[in-house]
């Protein structure tokens, strides 16, 4: 009962968030700090599709680059070649990276632990290898999005604040996805491979086929941030959304926050954003990587002291007040 | 002339191979004691390349010459990073793992590029320079004496996990850790010693590779995900397996860019990594 009021608690924080963070555009007209805050909403949005596949189902990719940047990919080579609607793109593009994640699970599932995080690795970075010398998909080049035609039909946009409002709605419409998948049976069933595969497959669960939905919808939420990415900067080519370390991003994202909660990469997401931002503006300018270091050492420590993250952290630590509490107030009676 | 050409490229291929397995020896060696993939390993061969460099543009002293002082600080560092690190993390979640060695790796090259520039920069007028002509293939001399230091380095490695007490241990830690642990064989100390020995032998193939590779901070990412293939084909922990993959491993890389043009060789060893991960998990030359 408990733990339901919690939920519930947590249920009503989250929305009253939402509805403050879609308000956010008004108060402040400055285009750094809105992109800023798109900047964490994209990060939330990918730590969340991320945290579906590695946090729920227990599988750590490290190669969701090749999801995101084939989404990017789809709807603007679809954009630039066949003048198919971005919105449609968008979607298309999920619905192919969703269709090449069975591929993805074909060759990565019959493997655990580190083994699948190495061959999930492998996988991305033969995907970047494919973009970087396919010439119908502008090879190391990249590819532009034209200008020209902007609007709500072009999701293309000269001021900030609509793909603000573009990436929270992707954001909450990933997080939805999530909750649907937590509150329904395949949630329950992931919950059980992940801690306890043995005892999954004896009672009769289709392993495989839970790794694959998650996955699958995973890869369908990452793809659709990649040509979110794609119509906000116009610009794509296999380093910007390929690269390695926009998979690390994903799962960081994920780790800092906590893994396998619906909001924990949400949290992650603000608290890594706005540390790596910070870190530019103060040290970036140095030209020595000052920010990449203190970017690593983050990670390092969170790694090795936050292994639940800050949610969970925070979370043990008042689990922990509340026993001290209980038994102060038990010393009392007595 | 064709004929050339391939055992040219053969050549080369094993060449570069050795130096592969030198890497791969380290990694597969900690994965075998404690089950962690370090992700920093090919920060280790990076740190051996510019131990070897400014030793040789500060001191003027040969790579060669400064090869076992290298080794020695990569020994100490792999085990002070154990020791200060690792430690905290044998019985961690694997995600905790994953991420303190990742965070290392990006770690180590940011204060590289901190401290040395991210320019590339080499060894010119080492004692290797040149080349020589061998059983008519043209064959650079430094890749022939890396090849030939690799050789000589894992047969030390060899000898040692075979045939003296130290090595035993580590062995046995490898095979089983309680049970090691009940002989009173101390864990911890073994897990620091693969650290070192790992360290050491990446620093190892850094120095021979410095004096025909180009050196810079990142330089590590263009021979980490070969050594997972090494490592994967030969099977996890093994060092004789490590050894042949690289060659392996070497030979495929630089065939396959012959073949099919150089910017699909690294393709080809992933595909082949990945073929070997799902048909093979346990290597090519591991046990079921």
């Amino acid at each position: 009962m408990n733990a339901l009021g919690e939920r519930m608690n947590a249920l009503k924080i989250g929305l009253g968030l939402m509805v403050a963070a879609a308000l956010l555009p008004f108060a402040t007209s400055n285009p750094t700090h809105l992109n800023l805050a798109i900047l964490v909403l994209m990060a939330a949005q990918l730590g969340v599709a991320w945290n579906l596949l590695g946090g729920y189902a227990g599988q750590v990719s490290l190669g969701h680059a090749a999801f995101y940047g084939i989404g990017a990919y789809a709807s603007t080579m679809l954009l630039l070649n066949f003048g198919l609607n971005p919105w449609l793109g968008m979607l298309l593009g999920g619905v192919i990276a969703a269709g090449l994640s069975f591929l993805f699970g074909w060759s990565c599932f019959r493997l655990k632990g580190h083994y699948f995080a190495m061959a999930t690795i492998a996988v991305a970075e033969l995907v970047q290898i494919v973009f970087t010398n396919w010439d119908y998909a502008g090879s190391a080049v990249g590819l532009t999005i034209p200008m020209a035609q902007q609007g709500l039909g072009a999701m293309v946009f000269a001021e900030k604040a609509p793909y603000y409002w573009l990436a929270l709605g992707l954001l909450v419409l990933t997080l939805a996805a999530t909750l649907a998948v937590e509150r329904s049976h395949v949630g329950y069933y992931l919950r059980a491979i992940k801690d306890e595969p043995d005892a999954a497959r004896s009672i009769g669960i289709n392993i495989a086929r839970y790794k694959q939905i998650a996955l699958s919808l995973s890869a369908f939420f990452t793809a659709m941030g990649g040509s979110l990415y794609a119509q906000k900067e116009l610009y794509i080519d296999p380093a910007s959304v390929l690269g390695t370390g926009l998979s690390i991003k994903m799962a960081l994202v994920s780790i800092l926050g906590g893994v396998g909660t619906l909001f924990g990469p949400v949290v992650g997401a603000v608290v890594l954003t706005v540390i790596e931002e910070l870190t530019r503006v103060v040290f970036g300018g140095s030209g020595r990587g000052t920010d990449t270091i203190i970017y690593a050492a983050l990670i390092v420590v969170i790694a090795v002291f936050y292994p639940n993250g800050l949610l969970g952290w925070w979370r043990e630590r008042r689990a922990h007040s509340q026993a001290q509490r209980t038994s102060r107030a038990q010393e009392a009676a007595r | 002339m064709t004929a050339e050409i391939l055992l040219q490229t053969l050549a080369s291929g094993v060449l570069i191979g050795l130096i592969y397995a030198l890497v791969a020896i380290g990694l597969t060696m900690i994965f075998g004691v404690m089950d962690i993939v370090n992700f920093a390993h090919g920060e280790f061969l990076m740190l051996g390349m510019y131990s070897a460099f400014w030793l040789f543009a500060l001191y003027a002293l040969d790579p060669l010459l400064t090869l076992p002082l290298t080794v020695l600080m990569l020994f100490a560092f792999g085990m002070l990073l154990y020791k200060l690190v690792i430690k905290r993390i044998v019985a961690a979640p694997m995600l905790s793992q994953i991420f303190t060695t990742f965070g290392l790796m990006i770690l180590m090259r940011g204060v590289a590029q901190f401290l040395w520039k991210p320019d590339f920069r080499s060894i010119e007028n080492s004692w290797v320079a040149g080349s020589v002509k061998l059983a008519g293939i043209q064959l650079g001399k430094p890749q022939l004496v890396a090849g030939l230091g690799a050789v000589v380095i894992t047969a030390v490695i060899h000898a040692f996990l075979t045939r003296t007490r130290l090595g035993a241990a580590l062995e046995a830690t490898a095979a089983d850790k309680e049970a090691a642990q009940l002989m009173g064989i101390d864990s911890h100390r073994m897990f620091s010693l693969a650290w070192g020995i790992g360290a050491a032998c990446a620093g190892a193939a850094g120095v021979l590779l410095a004096t025909f590779f180009p050196i810079f901070p990142e330089v590590g990412a263009n021979f980490i995900l070969i050594a997972f293939v090494v490592v994967n084909l030969g099977g996890f922990g093994s060092v004789t397996g490590a050894f042949w993959a690289g060659i392996l491993v070497g030979v495929i890389e630089v065939m396959g860019g012959l073949l099919l043009g150089p910017q699909y060789k690294t393709a080809i060893v992933l595909v082949l990594f990945l073929a070997v991960l799902m048909f093979r998990p346990q290597g090519l030359m591991g046990k079921a």
